[in-house]
């Protein structure tokens, strides 16, 4: 899309296209079957590490491939060409789970977690939600009691993303009952002793991606592998989120650009009453709206990411444009799903899974209703 | 071993093709370009001859401003420096492409040219052949491996050709183009992409090279395919054969 070039130079334009090389040859020709299999190969952390795609937003000094937010947003553009929002997503469970570690600046914690995370050897979650507290964050119950050198942790948390095969679980965990000032980040390894996966969640959508419950009980865990000083976790979880949110409005963007391009091809080829579907006004009209909204959104996503590059605090806009990311992707895939008739509701035609895949953009990362909090509040 | 690799931009080939208002060419609205498959084989190649013979990869592209982009993505992976000659899609065909590398070649003086077989847009697969002969240099196309010699005099090189392989040895100077099965190219990393920016890419014009830029091949009408019939099911594997046999005369 020309009209957006303005945003971007050449650097971003090669980090898009080698993602989306990537993505075409890596995971389009398996991504069916790996969303019908809920789960996609281990291997493909590595293929991916090696390629330079799994590094991309990280600073080089930690083992990343450099680059900055809309570099990050490139990369999601060009990896969800592979069809499957699961494995983008479960690829890009690095992307949430290291950055609280990294910004402790502990270079013990970046030599054990994160370079090995970003070589694709280990696979990395992030562990907020718990089954009794999801957007009540300072709600969360996992608690972390400090016993000399190390920390015994006991509680559960849910909905973790990467976490039936995670190696390396960044959780946060109560240390006092101070509301926000009582939250902690531990790096918490699951092969120790006491950590387990109660449960792996079958899925609406994000289906080639684990999603786990998992139980820590009497978990011991070395007291340096606290992320930060204790009671610091609430602050760098806040300012991690802003990170979060982008990388969810740039999957919704690339969701409804994807299916936009899958219904214009649909309707140029399918036949009825003689004539292709896309030649029926109310057809057009439809691509026509599609298209704009697409075009309105990624404006948005673009320039907040510019803006956060510059060091522009857009808290209000990022909430603004993930909102907007997930209505768009919505209203974008239901469209599509519609102008592909029957084939539309068949799991084979890719607008099906992405129109499953949108779904949980209002609902993950801070709910539709959350982000309205703090846009509300911030106007 | 200095090695020359020409790359070109191709129109996407998922991209639905329309004709433009007068049938002379494609209409590029909303159609994006990516790089020709085959060019990435032969900047991987070069590449790889490189960085086992030591010396310098030269990458080449003819077309506007934009096609820094390709030649660019080129030095991401690991090239050293880049060329453009600056001359309208629409002013270029086989011939002019090949008497603007052999005017580069001249300016150059490398060891080695490579390419892509063909450009997937036309698929003329032209350039590479009227290269050579310009130059007068040993030509070995659809390479699927290459085998340097220890002294670097020369190359042994396997093709791909109906019904088997064929092994030439080519004396250096020569030109090569590159197949699919030539090795599968690597991707361009951030860190790769980031250096790339730092490197030069020297424009010469065509002029200035000294090359006649008048086309050979003008386009005077393009004409979309006709719409393909429906197809038939017949019902048994006999009443197929009959058809290939009586019907269709494939038989
Ligand atoms: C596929 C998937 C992957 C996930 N991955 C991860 C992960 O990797 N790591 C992780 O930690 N979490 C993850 N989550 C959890 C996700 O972040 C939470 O589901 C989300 O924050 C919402 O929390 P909840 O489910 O507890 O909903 P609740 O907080 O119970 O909300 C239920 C409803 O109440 C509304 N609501 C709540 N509070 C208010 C309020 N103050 N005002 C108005 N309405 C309100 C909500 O908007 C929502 O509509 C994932 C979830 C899913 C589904």
């Amino acid at each position: 899309m020309q009209f957006l070039d303005n945003f971007l130079d050449e650097t971003h334009h090669m980090v898009r296209a080698t993602c989306r090389r990537f993505a075409e040859t890596e995971i389009a020709p398996h991504a069916y079957e790996w969303e019908e299999a809920e789960e996609f190969p281990r291997a493909l952390y590595n293929t991916a590490a090696e390629a330079g795609v799994l590094g991309v937003g990280f600073p080089e000094e930690v083992g990343g491939s450099g680059g900055s937010y809309l570099h990050a947003v490139m990369a999601i553009e060009g990896l969800m060409r592979g069809g499957s929002t699961g494995v983008t997503v479960g690829l890009g469970t690095a992307g949430i789970a290291l950055p609280a570690i990294i910004q402790s600046g502990s270079a013990e914690l970046i030599d054990r977690f994160v370079r090995p995370a970003l070589a694709g050897e280990t696979v990395s979650a992030l562990c907020i939600t718990e089954p009794g507290a999801g957007s009540d964050v300072a709600g969360i119950q996992t608690r972390a009691i400090r016993e000399g050198d190390s920390y015994r942790v006991n509680g559960s948390k849910m909905f973790i993303t990467s976490g039936v095969r995670a190696d390396i679980l960044t959780t946060l965990v109560r240390t006092s009952d101070d509301p926000h000032l009582g939250l902690s980040f531990l790096v918490i390894e699951s092969a120790s002793p006491g950590v387990s996966v109660s449960r792996s969640l079958k899925k609406t959508g994000w289906r080639a991606s684990d999603t786990a419950e998992i139980a820590f009980d009497d978990v011991v865990v070395p007291a340096d592998q606290l992320v930060g000083p204790e009671g610091s976790a609430f602050v760098t979880l806040m300012k991690n989120f802003q990170m979060e949110r982008l990388a969810l409005a740039a999957y919704g963007m690339a969701t409804a650009e994807i299916a936009l391009e899958e219904t214009k091809k649909y309707v140029a080829e399918r036949k009825a009453f003689d004539r292709p579907i896309g030649s029926f006004q109310v057809t057009r009209h439809k691509i026509a709206d599609m298209a704009t909204q697409v075009v309105a959104l990624k404006t948005l996503v673009y320039q907040v990411a510019k803006r956060m590059e510059e060091g522009f605090d857009a808290t209000t806009e990022v909430s603004m444009a993930k909102n907007l990311a997930a209505e768009t992707a919505i209203a974008v895939t239901y469209e599509a799903v519609q102008l592909h008739g029957g084939m539309g509701y068949m799991r084979e035609t890719l607008v099906e899974r992405l129109s499953r895949d949108a779904r949980l953009l209002p609902i993950g990362g801070g709910t539709q209703e959350i982000m309205k909090e703090i846009i509300s509040r911030r106007l | 071993m200095k090695i020359l690799v020409a790359v070109k931009r191709v129109t996407d080939p998922d991209a639905r093709i329309r004709l433009n208002a007068d049938a002379t060419g494609i209409d590029m609205t909303g159609v994006e370009y990516k790089v020709n498959p085959f060019c990435e084989n032969a900047v991987e190649g070069a590449l790889q001859l490189r960085d086992a013979a030591g010396g310098e990869v030269v990458v080449v592209s003819i077309g506007p401003e934009e096609v820094d982009t390709y030649i660019r993505t080129g030095l991401a992976m690991g090239g050293d420096r880049g060329i453009r000659v600056p001359l309208e899609d629409e002013n270029l065909d086989s011939d002019v492409v090949a008497r603007v590398l052999a005017a580069l070649v001249a300016k150059e003086e490398p060891e080695l040219v490579m390419l892509g077989k063909q450009a997937i847009d036309g698929d003329n697969n032209q350039v590479a052949q009227l290269l050579a002969g310009y130059l007068g240099w040993p030509q070995a196309c659809f390479a699927s491996e290459i085998a340097l010699s220890d002294d670097q005099q020369s190359a042994e090189v396997t093709r791909e050709v109906d019904g088997g392989l064929e092994v030439l040895n080519v004396g250096l100077p020569a030109v090569i183009s590159a197949d699919l099965r030539l090795n599968e190219p690597r991707y361009a990393s951030l860190p790769g992409i980031m250096k790339a920016k730092r490197k030069t890419i020297d424009v010469y014009e065509a002029a200035d090279l000294g090359v006649d830029t008048t086309v050979k091949v003008r386009v005077l009408k393009l004409e979309s395919p006709p719409e393909r019939a429906a197809g038939i099911k017949v019902d048994s594997v006999d009443d197929l054969l009959g058809k290939l046999r009586n019907e269709a005369k494939a038989l």
